[in-house]
């Protein structure tokens, strides 16, 4: 049983703006029978204001795709189609009041409607369908092309396959391209990075050191250690040894010697230099 | 309606009252462990012993043939492992692409460890070939592992000609019984198994008991390895009250199988008849000559499983559905995969499953909102809107 937010329950119980636009000035049109989710999203516009005045939705799909798509159509009623075109799929996941993690791709379907609807009315084709042709097909059992993969991976920060399966359902079938997915991970988490780790030539003085490695403790390693109640505070940086006291439940933690080592140390070297060191200070 | 109507009976049942009642006074009275020296816990044995011998009848077996174990899947575990073990040059496999997961998953994590597998297929209805299981059979073939009724569509499988074939050529016949027990006759006298794994919350025993019927003479290494237990074929501390509990259970089976089967077969067949007269594109996946009398599974055309399931849950009626969002992963069902029915029609399928406390009245309440589920989602579908759309173009208007 799916543990679905009260939202989610209510926009699929009493879903809003159900059918289809009399004579409308844009449709946007994604997924398919086959891969077990569908949406149709119609628009009608203001050409004047270029707000959007109507929006309808047809969804086939589960309790979460058609609240998705409920909830979107209220999300972008009264919008200009520049400010609809912001909306990502976090902000509709958000709306909902969360989604289970195996649902996101629900969320992305109803960003990629509304895209597909917007390129419409400007006349373009639809940035996912054109991805789609430029792309490769990476996931043969749902059509899920290295772009898509990419985008979602940039767009919401994801770290495993498993990640990706739930945003693009890239994967969650065979199996067979789960090294494929791998690699475009690593590809685009390296292209992610700021620059100034892996640009750096001159080496650091110690001030720069002492910065970067509080900016990476503060940016890539203190959140993830807070998910599990954990924390830590950097006590001192000595050459190319970084001195931190481990807080909350990290603090007496059995395996604390694992997460400074693999978890601390690895990221150091990855965004501050290669042969930083880490110490733990009782 | 208040009450749940629970048409989900192939995933679990309620336990009979007839069944707590005798399994309640093992959790605080009588607690003892049934291998003690001292009275208090030693003479539990006897206890089990009764509920063996009930089993037993179920199979019209011997009491040594009847191994209890903790659940469906460590039957099938056991049988499994315990013959391959046995047999340690035959390096060969064979079961179905429909099994259980509880077979399926174990034949692929054999594969990677030296077995080789084969998996037969089966046709639109869910049906073997059995030409095809005669030509898979060779001397290597350790095992062969096939349910006796599928726990999606229904469908039955001719367990006697297939034990024949297998004896015939010399390999052991493993049965999966799960879904079949308590529905169909197990008689071990006409079914030529070798092994048949049963499970206890399928017939109105508690979850975490199981049993095992093991042939007499047939080659077979435990798999739970520990203390003397069950002939030292299962080490653990008996589960002394969910086997005095299957024991209840399979005796009630065995008394009222045949009476239970008719009625539940005319509650499933009122469901099935009235859904194809009320509502349109529906078709029922199986083997309708050949099924379980408590299980339909339905596929509802253009609108997806776990919608209709939400919709049913809002008014207290419980079932299943082999689209790939209620499966936890995102791959369809892959027995009605392996059957070659269309993804368009196993996204929408629901299976309703029967027990002996449905009643006809729950059945109406569901034909009562059923149509209108169906109908709401449908509404909602873009493919049941382009579906009308193609229909009126394709129509030319009447003339005047």
């Amino acid at each position: 049983m799916w543990d679905y937010s009260e939202k989610v329950k209510e926009h699929f119980t009493h879903p809003h703006n159900v059918g289809e636009v009399a004579h409308p000035d844009a449709v946007g049109e994604v997924g398919s029978l086959v891969c077990g989710d569908a949406l149709r999203l119609s628009l009608k516009v203001d050409p004047k204001t270029d707000k959007i005045t109507e929006a309808k939705f047809q969804t086939f799909g589960c309790g979460s795709a058609i609240a998705s798509s409920s909830i979107l159509t209220d999300m972008i009623l009264g919008k200009t189609l520049a400010e609809a075109a912001r909306i990502t799929n976090r902000d509709i996941a958000e709306a909902l009041g969360g989604l289970p993690r195996e649902k996101m791709h629900c969320s992305v379907m109803g960003m990629e409607a509304l895209e597909a609807a917007i390129a419409n009315y400007r006349g373009e084709q639809a940035p996912a369908a054109h991805d789609e042709e430029g792309g490769e097909i990476v996931c043969k059992c749902f059509g899920v092309t290295d772009k898509k993969i990419e985008r979602a991976v940039r767009e919401n920060d994801l770290t495993t396959i498993e990640e990706v399966t739930n945003y693009t359902k890239a994967g969650g079938a065979c199996a067979s391209c789960h090294w494929k997915i791998e690699e475009i991970i690593r590809r685009v988490r390296s292209e992610m990075k700021p620059p100034q780790a892996q640009t750096e030539c001159k080496p650091l003085t110690n001030l720069q050191r002492m910065q970067l490695v509080q900016a990476t403790l503060d940016r890539e390693i203190r959140p993830e250690l807070r998910k599990d109640g954990g924390d830590l505070e950097l006590v001192d940086v000595e050459g190319r040894t970084v001195k931190v006291r481990l807080l909350g439940m990290c603090a007496g933690c059995q395996v604390a010697g694992f997460t400074l080592r693999d978890f601390v140390g690895q990221k150091l070297r990855e965004f501050v230099e290669p042969d930083i060191t880490v110490e733990e200070m009782k | 309606m208040d009450q749940v109507i629970y048409l989900d009976n192939n995933a679990t049942t309620a336990v009979a009252p007839e069944v707590l009642e005798v399994m309640l006074p093992y959790y605080q009275k009588s607690y003892g462990n049934p291998s003690s020296m001292h009275t208090f816990g030693g003479s539990l044995a006897h206890d089990i012993a009764r509920a063996r011998e009930q089993v037993a009848s179920l199979f019209a077996a011997q009491t040594s043939e009847i191994v209890f174990t903790s659940c469906g899947t460590e039957s099938d575990n056991a049988a499994l492992r315990g013959v391959l073990e046995a047999y340690p040059e035959k390096r060969h496999l064979i079961t179905t692409r429909v099994e259980h997961p509880a077979v399926l998953n174990l034949a692929k994590h054999l594969e990677q460890h030296g077995y080789q597998v084969t998996y037969l297929p089966v046709d639109m209805q869910g049906r073997l070939d059995l030409d095809h299981l005669r030509a898979a059979i060779r001397p290597d073939t350790a095992v062969v592992s096939i349910m006796y009724a599928n726990n999606e569509t229904g469908t039955v499988f001719p367990v006697t000609q297939i034990g024949q074939i297998v004896k015939e050529r010399g390999s052991v016949f493993h049965c999966d019984a799960v879904q079949a027990a308590g529905k169909l006759s197990l008689d071990t006298r006409s079914i030529p198994a070798d092994l048949i794994s049963i499970s206890g919350h399928k017939l109105h025993a508690p979850k975490g008991v199981g049993a095992l019927y093991i042939r007499r003479g047939t080659r077979f290494v435990p798999f739970i390895i520990g203390g003397h237990q069950e002939h030292g074929r299962r080490g653990g501390t008996e589960n002394v009250a969910g086997i005095v509990g299957l024991g209840r259970a399979c005796e009630l089976a065995r008394t009222s199988r045949e009476q239970e089967g008719s009625r539940q077969a005319a509650l499933r067949d009122r469901l099935e008849a009235r859904v194809l007269e009320r509502i349109s594109e529906v078709q029922v996946n199986g083997d309708r000559d050949h099924r379980l009398p408590n299980t339909t599974n339905i596929s509802f055309s253009y609108i997806e499983g776990e919608a209709i399931l939400l919709k049913l849950n809002e008014r207290n009626i419980c079932a299943s559905s082999g689209s790939a969002c209620t499966s936890g992963s995102l791959e369809p069902s892959h027995v009605l995969r392996a059957m070659g029915v269309p993804f368009t029609a196993i996204h929408g399928s629901v299976r309703f499953s029967f027990s002996r406390y449905n009643t006809e009245a729950e059945v109406d309440f569901v034909l009562q909102e059923l149509p209108g589920i169906i109908a709401e989602l449908r509404n909602m579908s873009p493919f049941w809107a382009r579906r009308a759309r193609e229909e009126k173009s394709t129509c030319p208007d009447p003339l005047p």
